[in-house]
């Protein structure tokens, strides 16, 4: 694990060190509370109905018989959300709980709160209901033709092209240059179409929720998010009440990765709490998860490609079609943004298309889009590499976007890692290491946007000199962590004396969701930004003291202190000093910032992988996997690797093993750990992390988000490695054992 | 649902005899909490049998040894000369799952579930092991191969129960192995899976096979052909390429969310091979 | 049926509950005597969230009854750490980074444990294959397994 090429002049003292989490401990001794944990008095069981039918007409639900059960509190149905006039979110509600149509299997149609989880089961029995079935659609291809079973009509945006299904109900287009030009200058083009299965984000821990709604529009709500304020946003609207009204506080998290940026079960739990009068606690089972929250897009992806004799992309041309089930949602866009985003390209075009299914509506897994179309896009450029015998890594660094160049979706890029990274994998002796019989190297790109967004921190100096740092973003890799060092840095304290909190939604303004990678980056960023004006403050607190001038002090390692000798022989006073009397100088210390953060740099990773095929089974076996990634700076060290190797093996599951898998009657048939394989343990070996520094200039310590690019390239590179491992290219994932030794057989 | 725990053999038989719902057995539970779970079973009855005596021991007897219907996995391969004189029923009984699943399933259990793809079931018919069943009219034994019947049912009648599993007495120069497919290392039902029992001569050349094939059939599938072509060989190129295909052609698998029929039958064959030379590695050990 | 009355040990406390025939020991665990640090992932055995020693044995919590465990012993992650001091396992995963949201932790700390009570020397493949029944979807598993090699080495020291 190493970490090269610090290019900031400045010397860190706690940044970039390995210290021990502050939450470490709760975490270790099972004391940490995550959305199950937590139980109230009077507290009720709810349990959702979920139908067993991928597309049905609802012709009539009748819960008298579950109301009249003694023990059942409260039922719901969509009525019971009807009052409310919501735009925004409609479409999260229906996804929810169905409204005239069930539109994917495990949809749900009811909900009931009972004093206990059996009489709840039990409840859930005794609602009748009547289903029409409908013709349904999971196929990508067969829902865009025009004859293909309608899941919602009504949805097409204007600029769709003609020719499709009502299904089809986003396009985009972005690019540049002239592409038949570009291919007229190739010596090779490659043409293929890929396809990726949807998949999940695997949290270990399902959705859970506790949800207490008084009739006087009152409402407290405690679950496993990534975001509370975006839970605040949605139920508030869903359930007619002003933000202010809500309280969310977020519990500790057992994963995200994206799949908890939204709701599934918390309006509901606060539906059926305000029609009980009591509290009500709602956990998914490891069933409902897979069914019934939101599992990825799956993907169609055809690329045309061309490329010189010397290795230059003269042309490339994406169409990227994505299904997310039955409500429209945006990867589509952030797929056809990010498929070349890697290179430097005169001649370039991606276009992306939804498609609505009867599946559920999909979430966020780690770099929404990206994997998928980059997936495609490196499986291609590998190829050209074969067919013109040349190496990848050089094709790589030939074509790579750097300072300056215009990507395909738009903007020009500042100061970037890419070729940083890819030096790095040249470099290393992964690359330079041989192979034996049955085995593979393969090798890809990846890229993520990174984001910054709202964000509001709280720094507090308490009298005996200590702070409390309050933000408002749950913590999923470490960030506590990173945000008490930074702030340590930043006011030249231990990092012991330093207690970062995450606050519930009446406690900060609004922040953003935890997601786009974007904590270390914003949320470091504005604390940093109210540590400085907590140093202000406390230069302020010295001078009135000195009875000199504000701007006549200053704040150097850990102290105010006059300016010069203009200002008078004063003492340096310390923080502790400063803080232990804050009440005679004005009062409490605090520093606080509020921004919509922008300037969070993208950050470029390159995976090297290598596999050994079983040639008679088509078992594919992971020898040795080395990710390079730039981190900006390196907060916490020990963090970065972690989202590197983890983002890794979540892209090897994808490439591998991880898919739904579906019946012919559109039901799926393996939402569960035993059947939806994950990685384990032993199918692994280390992962080893390089982390590259190439600083951002829009972050005070050069930080760029790192949370998201390592699950792009995992699906590319194995899929090279094996293909190259077997001389069959491969254009399908996951590679799956029989998939890959029935390529194997015909090819004999 | 209600639950007992009878403290005698005769006490869990009446039970069983008397009951007029569903009765499941309970030793591990590493089966039937999964299914009662997801609503697959409903059963009135559950009968715990690890208070009765002798349920959860380890026997040396004629030379073979008799494994109480309790014995867990862990139990099974935390004992070294156990484990050396069946590896290959060592081998499949420790591959069931988890650590911790080891930590309670049992043999019984996993023959009793009969799924067609369970992992004791193809070791234990070929090494021609017995199973000792407790009913209302006593006791009577049968070959482990009569005891799945289909996939989910068993010939077990009302009120009985098996006791123990007999694994019996070897011949010289013996052994057994157990080779399973799965896509991850662990973790993951066998897509297919093969049982080999090889004795040998002085000689090195084969005298005795038996050649069993997990999850390619409704019910655990024995390989005449493939034993016939073994017998009288030394397992070379030609004769291991034979016995492949004819567990390939021997196999009647599904398509389902696990594996094809192409892969099944392939593998099969692959396994069936790789388990027959390691069996023989095995016996040949033995006779230096 | 009426519940059943159950006496166990848990973490060298003796416990008294009673349950419903059909309750497991993590429904128990957690909803009953509030020892809420282990896990519910899956339900079904095969992501170890759950994990606990029973009488000395490794096994899920959410595959054995509640009614089945009458005069047995049990550890959970509660009862891992001295009242002063933490396991050394508990020790070297915070020293190696080896969780990031940590719901899969008290599993696999309980597991590790059991490993090294059983081979206080495994080999990196040894632990892998130990710990195969035990989920994590954050880590990748590597700064897992050197947190438990570490910690083996040193107890054994």
């Amino acid at each position: 694990m190493t970490s090269q090429g610090n290019k900031t002049n400045r010397q860190f003292n706690v940044v970039g060190t390995r210290p021990v989490r502050p939450d470490g401990i709760d975490k270790v001794t099972g004391k940490a509370l995550y959305g199950a944990d937590l139980y109230s008095p009077n507290m009720l069981v709810g349990k959702m109905l979920r139908i067993n039918e991928p597309h049905a007409l609802i012709k009539s639900i009748d819960t008298s018989k579950a109301e009249q059960l003694p023990g059942v509190k409260s039922v719901i149905t969509f009525k019971d959300f009807l009052s409310v006039d919501t735009n925004k979110n409609n479409d999260i509600i229906e996804n929810c709980i169905a409204n005239k149509k069930v539109l994917y299997d495990g949809h749900a149609i009811a909900a009931v709160a009972a004093i206990n989880l059996n009489i709840a089961e039990k409840a859930l029995k005794l609602i009748e209901f009547q289903l029409d079935k409908l013709p349904f659609v999971i196929d990508i291809d067969k829902a865009m033709e025009k004859d293909s079973p309608v899941v919602q009509a009504g949805r097409k945006n204007e600029n769709v092209p003609n020719g499709f299904s009502d299904n089809v109900n986003s396009f985009c287009s972005f690019g540049h240059g002239n592409l038949e030009d570009g291919f007229k200058k190739a010596e090779r083009i490659v043409e293929k179409s890929f396809k990726t299965p949807s998949v999940h984000q695997g949290y270990i821990e399902p959705h859970a929720c506790l949800a207490s709604m008084t009739l006087d529009g009152k409402a407290d709500l405690w679950c496993c998010t990534q975001g509370q304020y975006n839970v605040r946003s949605i139920c508030a609207d869903i359930m007619g009440i002003e933000t202010s009204q809500l309280r969310v506080t977020a519990s500790e998290i057992g994963g995200g990765f994206g799949g908890k940026t939204t709701v599934f079960i918390e309006p509901i739990a606060l539906a059926l709490s305000l029609k009980s009068g009591q509290p009500v606690k709602i956990v998914m089972t490891r069933e409902e998860v897979f069914k019934a929250t939101g599992p990825t897009v799956s993907s169609l992806v055809d690329i045309k490609m061309g490329m010189s004799k010397d290795g230059l992309i003269t042309a490339a041309h994406a169409i990227i079609r994505y299904e997310g089930g039955a409500f429209p949602n945006e990867i589509y866009e952030l797929g056809a943004q990010s498929a070349f985003a890697a290179y430097d390209l005169k001649a370039v075009r991606s276009e992306g298309f939804n498609i609505l299914t009867n599946r559920p509506l999909q979430a966020a897994y780690r770099a929404p889009g990206a994997p998928q179309a980059i997936f495609a896009v490196e499986s291609t450029v590998d190829e050209l590499c074969q067919k013109l015998n040349l190496d990848p890594l050089e094709v790589r660094l030939k074509n790579a976007a750097k300072k300056g160049t215009t990507a395909s979706y738009g903007p020009t890029f500042d100061d970037i890692g890419l070729i940083a990274t890819l030096e790095a994998a040249q470099e290393h002796p992964h690359y330079k290491s041989t192979l034996g019989p049955n085995q593979g190297r393969g090798l890809s790109c990846g890229f993520w946007f990174n984001f910054g967004g709202n964000t509001c921190v709280s720094l507090n100096i308490n009298f005996d000199g200590t702070v409390c740092i309050v933000e408002g973003n749950p913590d999923i890799g470490g960030s506590r962590a990173s945000i008490s060092q930074m702030a340590a840095e930043e006011l030249d304290i231990p990092l012991n004396k330093i207690r970062t909190v995450i606050a519930d939604t009446n406690s900060l303004g609004h922040n953003d969701v935890t997601d786009g990678s974007r904590v270390t980056f914003a949320v470091g960023l504005a604390t940093i930004k109210a540590a400085k004006a907590a140093k202000k403050e406390m230069c302020k607190r010295a001078a009135k003291l000195w009875n000199i001038d504000e701007e006549a002090v200053i704040w150097k390692d850990g102290h105010v202190l006059p300016a010069g000798a203009n200002a008078g022989i004063h003492d340096p006073l310390s923080l502790k000093e400063i803080a232990a009397i804050s009440a005679q100088t004005g009062g409490p210390i605090s520093g606080h910032h509020e921004v919509n953060a922008e300037g969070a740099g993208v950050s470029f990773g390159v995976h090297l992988v290598d596999v050994e095929v079983d040639p008679e089974t088509g078992h594919t076996k992971i020898l040795r996997y080395t990710v390079f990634q730039d981190a900006g700076k390196a907060v916490h060290p020990s963090y970065v690797e972690g989202q590197m190797q983890g983002g890794s093996v979540q892209g090897i599951g994808w490439a591998l093993n991880e898919e739904y898998i579906y019946d012919q009657d559109g039901k799926l048939l393996n939402p569960g750990f035993l059947d939806y394989r994950i990685p384990v343990a032993s199918d692994l070996p280390m992962i080893d992390p390089v982390i590259l520094e190439i600083p951002n200039p829009g972050h005070p310590y050069g930080v760029r988000g790192v949370g998201e690019t390592s699950i792009v390239p995992p699906l590319a590179a194995i899929c090279n490695a094996v293909s190259r491992a077997t001389e069959i290219r491969f254009t399908e994932l996951p590679l799956s054992p029989p998939k890959v030794l029935s390529a194997i057989l015909k090819n004999q | 649902m209600r639950y007992v725990k009878p403290n005698s053999e005769k006490e869990a038989t009446s039970i069983l005899f008397a009951e007029r719902g569903i009765s499941k057995i309970l030793a591990g539970g590493t089966d039937i909490l999964v299914q009662i779970k997801s609503g697959v079973i409903k059963p009135d009855l559950i009968l715990d049998i690890k208070n009765i005596p002798g349920i959860k021991s380890i026997i040396k007897k004629n030379e073979g040894y008799e494994i109480g219907a309790a014995v867990s996995g862990l139990e099974f391969n935390n004992d070294p000369e156990l484990k050396k004189f069946a590896p290959g029923i060592a081998e499949a009984f420790d591959l069931i799952g988890s650590t911790q699943i080891q930590g309670r399933c049992t043999m019984v259990g996993n023959l009793c579930n009969a799924s067609p793809a369970a992992d004791t079931v193809p070791a234990l018919i070929s090494s021609n092991c017995i199973a000792k069943i407790i009913g209302p009219s006593g006791v009577r034994e049968c070959h482990i191969n009569e005891i799945p019947v289909g996939p989910g049912k068993i010939s077990l009648k009302k009120g009985e129960f098996i006791k123990s599993i007999f694994i019996p007495a070897r011949p010289d120069f013996s052994a057994d192995s157990y080779i399973r497919f799965t896509p991850r290392s662990e973790m993951d039902i066998a897509i297919v899976s093969a049982a080999v029992f090889i004795t040998i001569d002085k000689d090195k050349i084969c005298k005795d096979a038996k050649v069993s094939l997990g999850a390619v059939a409704p019910t655990v599938v024995t390989v005449k052909n493939a034993e016939e072509l073994l017998v009288g060989s030394k397992l070379d190129v030609n004769v291991l390429s034979k016995m492949a295909a004819e567990c390939s052609s021997s196999c009647q698998p599904i398509d389902d969310k696990r594996g094809t029929i192409e892969f099944r039958s392939h593998v099969a064959g692959v396994l069936a091979k790789r388990a027959a030379l390691l069996a023989y590695k095995r016996a040949g050990e033995k006779s230096e | 049926m009426s519940k059943i009355h159950i006496n166990v040990s848990i973490n060298d406390d003796n416990i008294e509950y009673l349950c419903n025939p059909e309750d497991t020991v993590l429904d128990i665990l957690r909803d009953n005597l509030r020892l809420t640090g282990t896990k519910e992932g899956c339900g079904t055995g095969d992501c170890g969230a759950c994990s606990i020693i029973l009488d000395d044995k490794l096994v899920c919590s959410c595959l054995v009854l509640a009614a089945e465990v009458e005069g047995s012993k049990i550890f959970t992650i509660e009862g891992m750490a001295n009242e002063n001091e933490l396991h050394p396992l508990q020790k070297k995963f915070l020293e190696h980074a080896a969780l990031q949201c940590g719901i899969c932790t008290p599993g696999i700390l309980i597991a590790a444990k059991a490993l090294l009570e059983k081979n206080s020397n495994p080999t990196e493949t040894e632990v892998r294959y130990w710990l195969a029944g035990n989920l994590c979807r954050c880590t990748g598993y590597d700064k897992i397994i050197r947190a438990v090699l570490d910690a083996a080495a040193e107890m054994r020291s």
